[in-house]
């Protein structure tokens, strides 16, 4: 079972690499398109600004690549952001992968402190297979400031000022907006159960 | 709800963990990762490492602790002092801090938060104030961290934190001086008075003493988090115990 970490060059490789090697998996951060694509799971982390990281994609030769995969696909944080078609950020629109209907916006927090910084609950309907052995609304670590709308593709959300999608699923593709490597054993669960998808 | 966050502070020399006594000397009080682990299972929301570490190869020394606390821990941390630059920053971000987190090197050449917002995004970069109540007058220190002398900056503490929001901050970490190690309270005021003008996270420090200390500032200085050193070191206050006494008075907490 191959898992591949994707390397963005964004600051959160490290601690996803770590969060997997403490689950007992063996995770390579890799920039060959060509390991990307025969991975049995691929994550794409990302935190920092959208233009930034889109750029690297581009420069990197991920884009048919991360477009092409048949196999579980995980976008974390930014990493999520970057599955969407546009992302407004920085008075500019940025073009994502395309991997999710939609656009990313700033998270209108109604006068409460921006960035979203800090731990909140998961709230869903239904449980998703990735919600598997969760408590009850548990707390997840968020950190940022744009946020995908609730969509057909939410499994769960959270609120702060607005709802938003918390975790997204459609087809081979899956996005964490909250940090799962940083979330203590919700996170470690949700990470177990993304590598439990085929 | 957003949950308010409990933060333990811990001082860092040269890979260990250390309780300063007046600059002099330091007591060793124990192996990082063992409290780091310890606070983690105690249900700390996030940590603080305060890097005092002295030794020649600092870099190295630091790199190599900050890179085994991501290693070990699932929750946040961030990691302050002797960043003084964007490569400094980067170093620590690389090998997994989640935030850093500048006081003086801010106040000496404020574009720098600038800088590192451009080069690591608002979400990671913390600034530190260390402000002093004069008869109502907040005014920014530097160099709180140095044996030989705290300097008066010359800045009200207010200009200073709108300043360093709008060069694009974070989060603003408010040390209230005369409160520091007194056990007596946080500075509920002078929190409140920041609260009014700061649009990012605000994280309480100095003062803490008791449980109701948290219920306190959270309820009426409406700050994000509180952070805290000594109660927590000498198991004066238990986190889990603190937890549950703050959900209890309806603060939304993570358990």
């Amino acid at each position: 079972m191959s898992l591949i970490i994707v390397d963005t060059g964004c600051a959160n490789l490290s601690s996803v690499a770590f969060a997997l090697d403490r689950l007992g998996r063996v995770a390579k951060i890799s920039r060959d398109p060509d390991e990307i694509k025969s991975a049995d799971h691929v994550i794409l982390p990302g935190v920092g600004a959208a233009p930034f990281a889109m750029r690297k994609i581009r420069e990197r030769g991920f884009i048919s690549t991360l477009q092409s995969l048949k196999q579980p696909l995980m976008g974390i944080c930014l990493g999520m952001q970057l599955l969407y078609e546009e992302l407004e950020e920085g008075g500019e629109t940025t073009t994502g992968l395309g991997l999710l209907p939609g656009r990313i916006r700033r998270l209108d927090t109604k006068n409460q402190p921006a960035p979203h910084m800090g731990w909140n609950r998961l709230e869903w309907d239904e449980r998703h297979p990735l919600l598997k052995d969760l408590s009850d609304n548990p707390y997840a670590y968020f950190v940022h400031s744009y946020a995908a709308k609730v969509s057909a593709a939410t499994v769960a959300c959270a609120t702060h000022g607005t709802t938003f999608s918390a975790i997204v699923h459609s087809n081979n593709v899956f996005g964490c907006q909250f940090h799962p490597e940083r979330s203590s054993r919700t996170g470690s669960q949700i990470l177990e159960n993304f590598l439990m998808q085929i | 709800m957003l949950a308010r966050r409990i933060i333990p502070c811990l001082d860092v020399r040269d890979g260990r963990v250390v309780k300063g006594m007046q600059f002099k000397s330091h007591r060793d009080i124990g192996d990082i990762i063992d409290l780091s682990l310890r606070y983690r299972n105690q249900g700390a929301d996030e940590l603080v490492f305060y890097d005092i570490t002295a030794s020649t190869d600092a870099r190295q020394v630091s790199r190599d602790w900050v890179a085994n606390v991501s290693r070990q821990i699932d929750i946040p941390f961030c990691v302050a002092g002797g960043i003084d630059s964007v490569e400094a920053a980067e170093q620590r971000l690389a090998v997994g801090a989640d935030k850093i987190s500048i006081n003086t090197p801010a106040l000496t050449r404020p574009d720098l938060i600038d800088e590192l917002v451009a080069a690591f995004g608002q979400q990671c970069i913390v600034i530190g104030v260390d402000s002093f109540d004069h008869g109502g007058t907040y005014q920014v220190r530097s160099h709180t961290g140095r044996e030989d002398g705290v300097r008066e900056t010359g800045r009200k503490t207010l200009d200073w934190v709108a300043e360093a929001v709008g060069r694009g901050a974070g989060e603003i970490v408010l040390n209230c001086m005369n409160r520091d190690g007194m056990r007596q309270g946080y500075d509920i005021a002078q929190l409140s008075a920041v609260r009014q003008i700061c649009s990012v996270p605000l994280i309480a420090s100095g003062g803490a003493g008791a449980v109701f200390h948290f219920e306190d500032v959270f309820k009426q200085a409406d700050v994000d988090g509180a952070l805290a050193a000594s109660v927590f070191h000498t198991s004066a206050i238990a986190i889990p115990d603190l937890k549950q006494s703050l959900i209890a008075t309806g603060i939304p907490i993570r358990p």
